[in-house]
């Protein structure tokens, strides 16, 4: 079970587990999403939660909804750099902000990178 | 117009005044959370609702009609305390509500006395606290009804079994009905609920969008009712 941040929306937070999960490649482009219902229960939350979750995925141009067939993930190269990039900007930018209140510069943080980027994994 | 509209609903029980001003509106495809401390109305707004109780002044219409027997056939309530009498057994119960509620799904009150691995054949005296909690529950939802009332689904109920309720709850769930539970465990719900009705010493403090308040307030509804209690 999926333990979620209650202070932040829920519907936001499930929408960046299924961006997650399309640029780590455990869905690919023309895959089907579980229902509506069915990831409800699977993640113990309100239908119309995840109602929103998906029509929300749709305005964003990341999947598709069939009616009465279900919703797709739409393969689209440019789609998924993108998605990528604004998953990992919020969170870098968060990132630099702590790295100059510590007052690191551009320079020192380029070589701490490089440090510890093989550590991880 | 929703499946449950109130409108300037009073209760005085003597002088005692239990329900101040209530009004709210219901829809189908809701599922509502309303939490307020002990006495604070809860229980006797899900008794008039049902019919149980009748308003001192106001309205309250259920899908567009005033209350009456009618109404009660598509009110299925869940009260918080166990109206089972000892002697029965599960298959007792079960036929009890079979009889008497048209449209009662045999199929899945046993789907959920299987989900719960409990059987048929035992005897409500031989339950426990939270075995009981389960059937009462399993056949409230059962009954084919367009607005459900769970009062304090979850009270007394060990953390292990409470996510197990949810989630039957969550299963048989109907897009066609409301559900309103009311709970003073917030934080058990809270990601279940579409709205939350806060409501103080009979009157509703607040009645908003679970999602809208995280969004605005960047709190969790735990966290907001805290503060506001």
């Amino acid at each position: 079970m999926v333990d979620f941040d209650e202070r932040i929306p829920i519907y936001l937070q499930i929408m960046d587990l299924i961006k997650k999960k399309i640029i780590k490649g455990d869905l690919k482009g023309g895959d089907k999403l579980p229902s509506v219902r069915e990831l409800a229960l699977e993640l113990k939350v309100n239908p119309n939660t995840v109602q929103r979750v998906y029509q929300e995925l749709e305005r964003e141009g990341i999947i598709v909804i069939v009616r009465g067939t279900g919703a797709f993930v739409v393969s689209d190269e440019k789609k998924l750099k993108e998605i990528k990039e604004s998953l990992a900007g919020e969170r870098i930018k968060n990132f630099i902000k702590e790295m100059k209140e510590i007052n690191l510069s551009k320079e020192d943080l380029d070589l701490l990178l490089s440090k510890y980027w093989e550590e991880v994994n | 117009m929703g499946v449950l509209e109130i409108k300037g609903l009073y209760k005085y029980y003597g002088k005692k005044c239990a329900l101040k001003n209530v009004n709210l509106t219901g829809d189908f495809g809701e599922i509502v959370g309303l939490f307020g401390p002990n006495g604070s109305g809860k229980t006797t707004l899900l008794k008039l609702i049902v019919g149980f109780l009748r308003p001192s002044s106001g309205s309250i219409r259920v899908d567009g009609k005033d209350i009456d027997h009618n109404t009660r056939a598509i009110v299925s309530f869940l009260p918080d305390n166990n109206l089972l009498p000892s002697w029965m057994t599960i298959k007792d119960a079960f036929n009890f509500y079979k009889d008497f509620f048209p449209g009662f799904e045999e199929k899945r009150f046993k789907d959920l006395i299987d989900y719960f691995n409990l059987s048929m054949n035992r005897k409500v005296k031989e339950l426990s606290k939270g075995e009981q909690e389960k059937v009462c529950l399993s056949l409230t939802i059962s009954r084919k009804a367009k607005i459900y009332l769970l009062d304090e689904p979850l009270g007394g109920i060990d953390p292990a079994s409470r996510e197990r309720i949810l989630t039957g709850i969550l299963k048989n769930y109907r897009e066609d009905s409301l559900m309103i539970i009311s709970t003073h465990l917030i934080s058990d719900v809270e990601s279940i609920a579409d709205r939350v009705i806060f409501i103080s010493q009979g009157e509703i403090l607040l009645n908003e969008k679970t999602e809208k308040i995280r969004e605005e307030k960047k709190m969790s509804v735990d966290e907001l009712f805290r503060k506001t209690f």
